[in-house]
C-alpha cells in the first residue's frame, strides 16, 4: 500500500508541476501579450495594428487550443507511465 | 422563392431534423437521462459542448459588442476560451472520476454537508435561470425577424421543440440534438463571414482577412476602419484600453466563471473515460475557436461595412439619403432596432459620434444629432443583407441563430431540472424514490423549468439582463472554488467550504448590487455605475475574481481552525485524482 501511495504522490506531483507550468503558458499570452504587456508589442506590426491586439483577439484562442491537447496527451501518457490509467 | 419561404426551409427543415434525433435517442434511465448513458465519444462530446456553451449571446451578440468596442472588448473573446483550459486541467477529470450526475452532488459528498449542496444548488438554479432567460429571448428575436410571426408566437414555438426533444430523451436526446445544432450554427455563422471577408480582402478565412489589406482601398483591414470611424467622432477600433486591471480581472472573472458554470460541467460526464474528458475539452476549443476566431473578423468587417453602406463616398463627404436606404434597413426599422430621426431635417442619415469632442465638426457640416440607432445584436442577423448575400445564406442565419439559442437552453434546463429532480428530490425530499420514480422526477422537473423559462422569455424581469454580471459571478465566486478546492485540497473541509462560498457569493453580489441596483430594481443603487465610484476601478462586471480570492482565503482560513476532515472524505478526494486504483478506496 505503501509504495502504491508513494507511486500515486509521485504521480501526483507531476500532475501538478503541468498544470502549473501550463497555467503560467495561460496566462503570459493572454493576460501578458493580449493584455499587459500590449504597449511593450506595440513595434511588432500586424496586419494594420501590432502584437498585443492579434493575440487578445486570435494568438491567445489558438495558444489555449495547443495547451489543453498537449495536457491532454501528457497525462493520459502519465496516466499508463504510473499504472493509474483505467481498464 | 420569398425569403420568407426560404427562411422556413431552412428553420422548418432543422426543426424536424431535432425532433427526429428526440425520437431515436429517447432516455431509458436515468442514467440516459442524466449523462447520456456515458458512452458519448469525446469528439462527438466536444461537439456538444460547442453548441451547449455558444448562446445566443456568442451567435446574436459578441461581434456586435466587439463592434463596437474594439480591442477593449476581446476581454469576451479570451474570456470565454480561456476557461476551457481552467475545466481541461483543474476540474473536468476528476469530477468525471467522481462520476456522480451532478455538480451540487460532488460538492455536498466532498464537504459531507447537506448545507453545502443547497448553496451549489441555489448558486447553480439562479446562474442557469438567468442565463436561460435570454435564450429563450434571443429565440423570439430570430423568430419575429425570420418568420414574421410576433416574438411570442416564436417563444412558444421553440419552448415546443426544446420540450420534445429534451423531456422525451434528457441528456441523451439533448447530446446528439447539440451535435446537429452545432454543424447547423457553425455553417451558418462562417459561410457570412467567408463571403464577406472575400468581399473586402480576397481573402478566404476571414480570421486571417482580419489582419490582411482592404482590397479597395489598398490600407490594411484594421487601419482603413481605424481611419473610417475617427473622421466621424468614434474612438479608435485597435486603441489601447487605460484600465488594465479592470480588464484583467473582467477576463478572469469570464474565464474562472465559465469553467464554473454546471452546465457546462455536466457535459463532461457524459464520456466514458477520465482521459476522454481531457480529450472533448481541447475538442470543444476546436469546435468553440472555429466561431470565436472568426468573430472578430466579423465585427471589424461588419463594422466597416455598415460605415461604407452610409457614407458610400468615405467619412467626409455626404452620407446617403434616407430613401435610399438599403432593404435591410426597412427590414429592421420594422423590428425596433434600427431607428431613424431626421434631426436637422436634410433627409440623409448622418451617423457619427455625438460626443463633446466632435461638436464642433459636427456643427461646421450642419449636423444636429447624431441620427441612426442600430441595435448592435442584429449585426450578425443582418451580416448577409448588409453584404448583399444570396437568400439562402439569409435562411441559413436563421436557422443557426435559434441552434444557438436552443441548444444552449437545453443544456441549462438539464442543468436545472438534475439538479432538482436528483439533489433536492433524491438528495432531500425522497431518497428512497424508486429509479422510474426519479426519471418521472427528472422529466416534469424539465418540462416545469421549460413552461417557467417560456414564461420568463415572453415577459424578461430586469434581471434577465444581468447574465454576465449574474450567471458568470456567481459561478466564479461559488462553484469554481468549492469545486477546485474539493480535488486539490484535502485539509478543506465542510465548514471552510460553506464559510467559504458564502463569504464569496455575498461579496459578490453586495458590489454588484451597490451598482446596478439591488436585486437589480432600477433606482436602489448606492452608487452610480461609474468608473469613478468603483473601488479601485473594478467594475461590478469583473468583481467575481475579486470573489473568487475571498472564498479561496476565508475557506482556507476556516479550515485550518477547524478540524480536518474526516479519513474517508480524504480517500475521496485520493480517488478523484487517480483514474484508477484509490478509486475503490472510497467505496469500502
Amino acid at each position: 500500500m505503501s509504495q502504491h501511495s508513494e507511486n500515486a504522490e509521485k504521480y501526483w506531483k507531476a500532475n501538478l508541476r503541468l498544470i502549473i507550468g501550463s497555467l503560467c503558458v495561460w496566462a503570459f499570452v493572454s493576460y501578458g501579450c493580449g493584455i499587459l504587456f500590449r504597449p511593450l508589442l506595440s513595434g511588432i506590426a500586424v496586419g494594420g495594428t501590432d502584437l498585443g491586439f492579434w493575440f487578445a483577439q486570435q494568438g491567445s484562442i489558438l495558444t489555449f487550443i495547443v495547451l489543453i491537447f498537449f495536457y491532454a496527451w501528457r497525462m493520459n501518457k502519465l496516466d499508463k507511465q504510473f499504472g493509474l490509467d483505467e481498464e | 422563392m420569398s425569403q420568407f419561404a426560404v427562411n422556413l426551409i431552412f428553420v422548418g427543415g432543422s426543426f424536424a431534423l431535432y425532433i427526429a434525433i428526440a425520437i431515436w435517442a429517447k432516455a431509458g434511465s436515468t442514467k440516459d437521462f442524466y449523462v447520456a448513458g456515458g458512452g458519448v465519444h469525446p469528439i462527438t462530446n466536444g461537439m456538444a459542448i460547442g453548441a451547449d456553451w455558444m448562446s445566443a449571446a456568442s451567435f446574436i451578440s459578441m461581434a456586435g459588442l466587439i463592434a463596437a468596442g474594439g480591442y477593449a472588448n476581446s476581454t469576451f473573446l479570451m474570456g470565454w476560451t480561456g476557461g476551457y483550459v481552467l475545466l481541461a486541467m483543474l476540474l473536468a477529470p476528476y469530477l468525471r472520476k467522481f462520476g456522480k450526475f451532478t455538480v451540487p452532488e460532488f460538492i455536498g459528498d466532498r464537504f459531507y454537508s447537506k448545507n453545502a449542496r443547497f448553496v451549489a444548488v441555489a448558486c447553480l438554479i439562479v446562474a442557469s435561470v438567468t442565463y436561460v432567460i435570454g435564450q429563450m429571448a434571443g429565440a423570439g428575436v430570430a423568430f419575429s425577424r425570420f418568420l414574421e410571426v410576433d416574438s411570442t408566437t416564436g417563444l412558444i414555438i421553440a419552448a415546443i421543440v426544446v420540450f420534445i426533444y429534451a423531456v422525451l430523451g434528457g441528456m441523451k436526446g439533448i447530446t446528439y440534438t447539440q451535435v446537429a445544432q452545432y454543424i447547423v450554427l457553425i455553417i451558418a455563422y462562417t459561410i457570412p463571414a467567408i463571403f464577406i471577408s472575400l468581399q473586402l480582402t480576397d481573402t478566404a478565412i476571414p480570421a486571417i482577412g482580419l489582419f490582411s489589406t482592404h482590397t479597395e482601398s489598398g490600407l490594411p483591414l484594421l487601419q482603413k476602419l481605424d481611419e473610417v470611424i475617427t473622421a466621424l467622432g468614434f474612438q479608435d477600433y485597435t486603441a489601447d484600453v487605460d484600465n488594465k486591471l479592470n480588464m484583467v480581472l473582467f477576463t478572469l472573472t469570464l474565464m474562472i466563471g465559465t469553467a464554473g458554470l454546471p452546465h457546462v460541467i455536466i457535459r463532461f460526464f457524459t464520456v466514458p473515460k477520465v482521459a476522454d474528458a481531457r480529450w472533448s475539452a481541447g475538442w470543444a476549443l476546436v469546435f468553440i475557436a472555429l466561431l470565436y476566431l472568426t468573430a472578430p473578423a466579423v465585427a471589424s468587417m461588419a463594422r466597416l461595412n455598415l460605415m461604407t453602406t452610409i457614407y458610400p463616398d468615405g467619412p467626409t463627404s455626404q452620407p446617403i439619403e434616407y430613401e435610399a436606404r438599403p432593404d435591410w434597413v426597412k427590414a429592421w426599422e420594422e423590428t425596433g432596432l434600427i431607428t431613424y430621426e431626421d434631426k436637422n431635417s436634410n433627409g440623409r442619415i448622418e451617423l457619427y459620434n455625438d460626443s463633446p469632442e466632435f461638436e464642433p465638426t459636427a456643427t461646421a457640416r450642419g449636423w444636429k444629432g447624431n441620427e441612426l440607432v442600430v441595435n448592435r445584436d442584429i449585426l450578425v442577423l443582418a451580416n448577409p443583407e448588409i453584404a448583399n448575400l444570396p437568400s439562402w445564406v439569409i435562411g441559413l442565419i436563421a436557422a443557426g441563430g435559434l441552434a444557438a439559442a436552443l441548444s444552449t437552453a437545453a443544456g441549462l434546463l438539464l442543468a436545472i431540472s438534475s439538479s432538482v429532480s436528483h439533489d433536492l428530490i433524491k438528495g432531500a425530499i425522497k431518497p428512497d424514490i424508486s429509479e422510474k420514480g426519479e426519471l418521472m422526477a427528472a422529466r416534469i422537473t424539465m418540462s416545469v423549468a421549460i413552461v417557467v423559462a417560456t414564461y420568463l422569455g415572453a415577459n424578461p424581469p430586469g434581471f434577465a439582463a444581468q447574465v454576465v454580471a449574474l450567471a458568470f459571478g456567481i459561478a466564479a465566486a461559488s462553484l469554481f472554488p468549492a469545486l477546485m478546492m474539493g480535488i486539490f485540497s484535502k485539509r478543506v473541509n465542510n465548514k471552510g467550504a460553506v464559510a467559504g462560498m458564502l463569504s464569496g457569493l455575498i461579496f459578490t453580489l453586495v458590489y454588484i448590487f451597490i451598482f446596478l441596483g439591488w436585486f437589480f430594481i432600477p433606482g436602489t443603487n448606492n452608487l452610480a455605475n461609474t468608473p469613478d465610484n468603483w473601488l479601485l476601478g473594478i467594475s461590478p462586471l469583473s468583481i467575481g475574481a475579486v470573489g473568487a480570492l475571498i472564498n479561496f482565503i476565508v475557506a482556507f482560513a476556516v479550515s485550518s481552525a477547524t478540524e480536518e476532515p474526516p479519513i474517508e472524505i480524504q480517500e475521496l478526494v485520493e480517488s478523484v485524482r487517480y483514474p484508477r486504483g484509490a478509486g475503490s478506496a472510497s467505496n469500502h
